[in-house]
């Protein structure tokens, strides 16, 4: 597997992401200027500039028509993504940890940091399109819909994601709790005491019924959005900034490494910075991708399963398309249940 | 003196001792000359008026002597009518010669009106007394034993094979696990058989050898399912679909007078030396006395494929049965042919082309040698209408083999031929197509002397060894060459192009002496085991269908390719077989044979060792066969087609069976991927119950749903450009 490097961002990589087609990446990082790339050859298609500060988190609705950034500046901004333009922005009372576009794209998530007196929350704002062309027919209203104040006896919400159906939003906490809400309302559901420390990602499957967190605690976990019941747990020796689950192949994607303060004491072999892959359904270790040399703060998988990208502390995105041994791998329990399954096709179609 | 009353006397005080009983004794004693055995009784005699009854009785002594020497003949008068009864008695002097008068004379016509019965008066005497009882009582049938499933061992979940391993006294079932120590089928057991042990060809018994004669096995544990009571049985033999059992003893059947009611022979074996037992019921069902001054080939009986007719060869004569018919001679007579030196049947059903309906004929073939007046000849023939579908005539014969195809397609006749002058030898090989009309034949002419021959179980292919006899015979020299024939193909192959065999490939300069193919075809091993004369074995594995590159086939034309895959190393082998699927091949050395490295390996078609274990007093391996595959030929294609899917789950198995961790760690697995198929299903139904959403595990994405427009860019780079001005091309630059 021979990475593509993404080189165009000054400082630490914060997020990135994939649409919903697998051709676009779009990434984001401190240094205040988000971009956009080709995901085929990681050529640089263009760049979203407006913010201030560091931009914390980056989206793109599935239809690949606006992006949404969350950033340090106390703002949140929606771009078009085909000029590059800045639409509307929202200011907000303090920093923008996460930003998500729901799954139907009319509404977007945000994470507000809880400082300066400010609890934190997760609020929710509209976006008000067109159901034809999915345009914007009118300005988006810079009130919220709803505000979900961090709930009382929790520590303040890290990350947040949207199920399917735009019917649940899943909240990570700093206190390693994950707690859910209704995703129309704000209503507070349930919530799980999950990780030890800080819930450092959250994200859906594909179809949005179940999700991976990750955690500073080295540990990952996968949950049901309907029952919040832990699936499986993936158990690693290094404190976890991101995870993701593959399309295509039963894996998990994990990456991470030691703390940002203690890069520059850790060699990078130390410091484990590699993004491991992981078998989703009997949770062994199946390999591991070398090549940052500092902590992968994210990792994204493209909606096809094809190919995946990690953003690192280094600065640098790698993108990486999965060869054929990837997708030849096959645990010799799934070659015999493809096996039959086959033969009873065979059998039933004969 | 008073008279004594009777009541007087006592017992006690008759001095019985005294009395003197000689008289009476005398009086009543039975005269044990005669014998009762000495007489018969004839009924059916002529009713002669007493002038006659001198004549009668001549008459009647005379037709009696031939028996024996008669003492008296009584021919009882009826005083009234002045004639004879019509019966009388006569005695000989022996209890055998009245035998012998009942065996000769019950049933002889005098004349047409007469018809003499004889009996001896010992039976009269039985039968006619009103003890006997004459209503008919149905035998008493013994209580049916039942007998563990027979076929268990087929049913093994994971398709293993079984075979016997004999070390010293003992000998075991084994199930063969691969790389791995085979599982005990039965604890081993001590003096199982006198010698060897032997399966039956489908493997559902296995025969043991006693003092007292064969005993059969089988079921899950091996439990004695039947006694063969035949005394010193040196060979035994299994007909095809295992329904008789032929066992051959030197020491001839004596059936004792007073014989037990279980006592398996009838007084006509007596003196038989080979006997036919049905092996279900343990019952002899046919004995027979071994042909005088004949050489023993063993099987000396052998079979048609589907164990109808069975056949022997008799002195200028074949003898063939009717196993249906109660083993009576096919036609009641045995088949007269001069000089027949061998025969043999089909091994299996042949279509031949004059069949309708797809019947199978049984077909056997023989040979005959030259004789004055007649050339050499090989015949096949359909039985039982003793039809002869083709004749191969021959000259300057030496010797005949007959080898048939396993599938009774083809029939091989190995003519080993000699010069005019005696001196060098060779072979033809007359390969006749049995389903063709009119059996044609195909003739090899091989320049060397044919020593092995060996068709491919399942197809066209053959493989033979031969040499070359020169006059400096120095033994230490190789010089056997292995060759491979097959069908010639040709570019346009016309239909009725008759098939011609054609060598593709040699390997020269050998020892080889025993040519194996897997039963599965394909594969063959051409080996040289251990014999008396040959001191190092030598193993040649050998594919037939190599999908590589290079082969080493001589020529391109035929349906063949031929690799040497593996040459492994086993210097002490005696003996090899492959195991009925056709996966592996055992070689073994035997203790019995040699003496040296005893033990066995277990090879893989590819010639890698799975399994060598090297064991002292080792002395035989037994595969258990199995039967036909009860598979279509489309379902074995079918089979073949998703071999991937089936190796996959085979694959598992033997990850498996490799160690007890990794077994735990796959059913672990299985149960974990079983767990979550459950969830994703079980999420399927709830979402699209509760909120109409239809879950996917990735995004469908194709690039015909969407308008894609693909942009492609070229790139030019000059990376130099340089002007050379060049005056003339005559002047070399070197010459400056």
């Amino acid at each position: 597997m021979r990475p593509i490097l993404l080189k165009g961002h000054e400082r630490s990589l914060t997020q990135v992401k994939f649409n919903r087609e697998g051709d676009l990446i779009f990434s984001c990082a401190k240094d205040s200027v988000a971009s956009v790339w080709y995901a085929i050859n990681g050529e640089r298609l263009g760049t979203f500039e407006g913010h201030q500060g560091t931009i914390w988190s980056i989206d793109v609705d599935k239809f690949t028509q606006y992006a949404v950034t969350g950033s340090a500046d106390f703002s949140i901004k929606l771009w078009d993504v085909q000029t590059g333009q800045n639409v509307y922005t929202w200011k907000t009372k303090t920093p923008v940890r996460r930003v998500e576009f729901a799954p139907s794209g009319d509404k977007i998530l945000a994470v507000l940091d809880g400082v300066m007196g400010y609890p934190g929350s997760v609020t929710v704002y509209e976006i008000p399109r067109d159901t034809q062309s999915h345009q914007l027919h009118q300005e988006p209203s810079e009130e919220p819909l709803f505000n979900i104040l961090t709930h009382e006896g929790f520590d303040m919400a890290a990350v947040a994601s949207w199920s399917f159906q735009d019917q649940y939003i899943a909240v990570g906490h700093k206190d390693g709790r994950v707690s859910k809400y209704d995703g129309a309302t704000g209503e507070f559901i349930d919530a799980l005491e999950l990780h030890t420390q800080s819930v450092s990602d959250i994200q859906f499957s594909p179809d949005g019924t179940y999700f991976i967190t990750s955690s500073r605690d080295s540990d990952a976990k996968l949950v049901d959005i309907e029952t919040l019941e832990v699936l499986k747990t993936y158990e690693t020796d290094c404190p976890l900034n991101s995870a993701c689950i593959t399309p295509l192949k039963q894996y998990v994607i994990l990456g991470g490494g030691q703390d940002a303060k203690d890069v520059t004491t850790t060699s990078s072999r130390e410091g484990k910075f590699e993004a491991r892959l992981y078998h989703k359904i009997f949770q062994d270790e199946i390999g591991r991708v070398k090549g940052h040399f500092g902590p992968l703060n994210y990792v994204a998988v493209s909606p096809q399963g094809t190919s995946y990208a990690s953003g690192g502390e280094d600065g640098f995105v790698r993108l990486h398309h999965f060869d054929k041994s990837y997708f030849d791998f096959k645990y010799d329990v799934e070659k015999s249940a493809e096996a039959q399954k086959h033969m009873q096709e065979l059998e039933s179609s004969a | 003196m008073a008279a004594a009353s009777v009541e007087d006397i006592k017992l006690e005080d008759i001095p019985v001792d005294d009395i003197d009983f000689s008289d009476l004794e005398n009086q009543f004693q039975v005269d044990s000359e005669v014998n009762f055995e000495n007489f018969v009784v004839v009924d059916g005699a002529p009713v002669a008026p007493e002038a006659k009854v001198p004549m009668l009785s001549k008459v009647l002594g005379k037709l009696f002597s031939q028996a024996g020497k008669v003492v008296d003949i009584n021919l009882p008068i009826d005083e009234d009518k002045k004639c004879t009864k019509g019966y009388l008695f006569v005695e000989f002097e022996s209890a055998a010669s009245a035998k012998k008068a009942i065996r000769l004379l019950n049933g002889k016509k005098l004349d047409v009106k007469h018809r003499l019965l004889v009996n001896s008066l010992n039976d009269v005497e039985k039968y006619g007394s009103d003890d006997f009882e004459s209503e008919f009582r149905e035998p008493k049938l013994p209580e049916f034993q039942p007998t563990d499933y027979l076929k268990s061992w087929l049913q093994d979940e994971q398709g293993r094979d079984q075979f016997v391993l004999q070390k010293g006294e003992l000998t075991g079932v084994f199930w063969n696990r691969n790389t791995q120590q085979p599982d005990n089928a039965v604890e081993p057991r001590t003096n199982w058989s006198n010698t060897t042990v032997k399966f039956s060809p489908r493997g559902t018994y296995l025969f043991s050898f006693h003092n007292q004669g064969v005993a059969s096995w089988g079921g899950k544990s091996f439990e004695r399912l039947r006694r063969y009571f035949h005394p010193n049985t040196k060979a035994l033999a299994v007909s095809p679909t295992e329904k008789y059992l032929v066992t051959l003893s030197p020491d001839p059947i004596s059936v004792p007078e007073d014989a037990p009611a279980d006592f398996p022979f009838g007084p006509e074996s007596n003196g038989h030396q080979l006997c036919v037992w049905d092996i279900a019921t343990g019952v002899s069902v046919k004995t027979f006395a071994l042909p005088p001054n004949q050489s023993l080939h063993w099987p000396m009986i052998k079979w048609s494929f589907d164990d109808r007719y069975c056949a022997r060869l008799g002195p200028n004569a074949l003898a063939v049965y009717d196993a249906e018919n109660n083993f009576e001679l096919l036609g009641g007579k045995i088949l007269k042919i001069e000089n027949i030196m061998d025969f043999s049947f089909a091994p299996a059903g042949v279509k031949l082309a004059v069949n309708r309906n797809n019947d199978l004929s049984s077909v056997l073939a023989y040979w005959t040698p030259e004789s004055n007046n007649q050339s050499c000849k090989a015949t096949i023939m359909e039985i039982p209408t003793r039809r002869v579908l083709r004749t191969v005539n021959l000259v300057q014969v030496s010797d005949v083999t007959l080898h048939w195809q396993k599938q009774a397609e083809y029939l091989c006749v190995k003519v080993d031929r000699h010069s005019k002058s005696k001196k060098t030898f060779f072979t033809n090989l007359e390969i006749c197509k049995l389903t063709e009309k009119d059996v044609p034949v195909d003739k090899v002419e091989m320049k060397d002397l044919a020593i092995k021959f060996a068709w491919e179980p399942t197809g066209q292919r053959f493989v033979t060894i031969s040499r070359t006899e020169s006059v400096d015979d120095n033994p230490a020299i190789p010089k056997n060459v292995v060759t491979f024939f097959a069908p010639e193909q040709k570019e346009k192959a016309a239909k009725d192009d008759i098939k011609k065999w054609k060598a593709f490939a040699t390997v020269t300069d050998k020892f080889s002496n025993t040519i194996s193919w897997s039963p599965a075809g394909r594969f063959v091993v051409v080996a040289t085991l251990v014999t008396p004369d040959q001191r190092k074995a030598d193993f040649d594995f050998y594919d037939l269908d190599f999908t590589g590159e290079k082969t080493d086939n001589t020529s391109t034309d035929v349906a063949a390719k031929l690799k040497a895959v593996a040459h492994p190393d086993f210097y002490g082998a005696t003996d090899l077989r492959w195991d009925p699927s056709g996966r592996f091949v055992a070689i073994w050395s035997s203790a019995v044979k040699h003496k040296l490295e005893n033990g066995y390996k277990v090879f893989t078609v590819a010639g890698q060792v799975v399994r060598e274990e090297m064991i002292e007093a080792f002395k035989n391996f037994v595969w258990r066969p199995r039967p036909e595959s009860l598979l279509t030929n489309g379902e074995k294609k079918k089979v073949r087609k998703n071999l991937k899917e089936w190796s996959a789950q085979f694959e598992e198995l033997d990850a498996m069976q490799a160690d007890s961790a990794m077994r735990e760690l796959i059913l672990l697995r299985r149960s974990l991927f079983e767990e979550w198929n459950n969830y994703r299903d079980e999420i399927t139904d709830s979402m699209q119950h509760e909120y109409g959403y239809q879950i996917f595990d990735q995004i469908e994405f194709s690039t015909a749903d969407e308008d894609f427009e693909v942009v492609e860019e070229i790139k030019e780079e000059i990376l130099e450009e340089k002007e050379e001005q060049i005056d003339s091309f005559d002047e070399p630059a070197t010459s400056e």
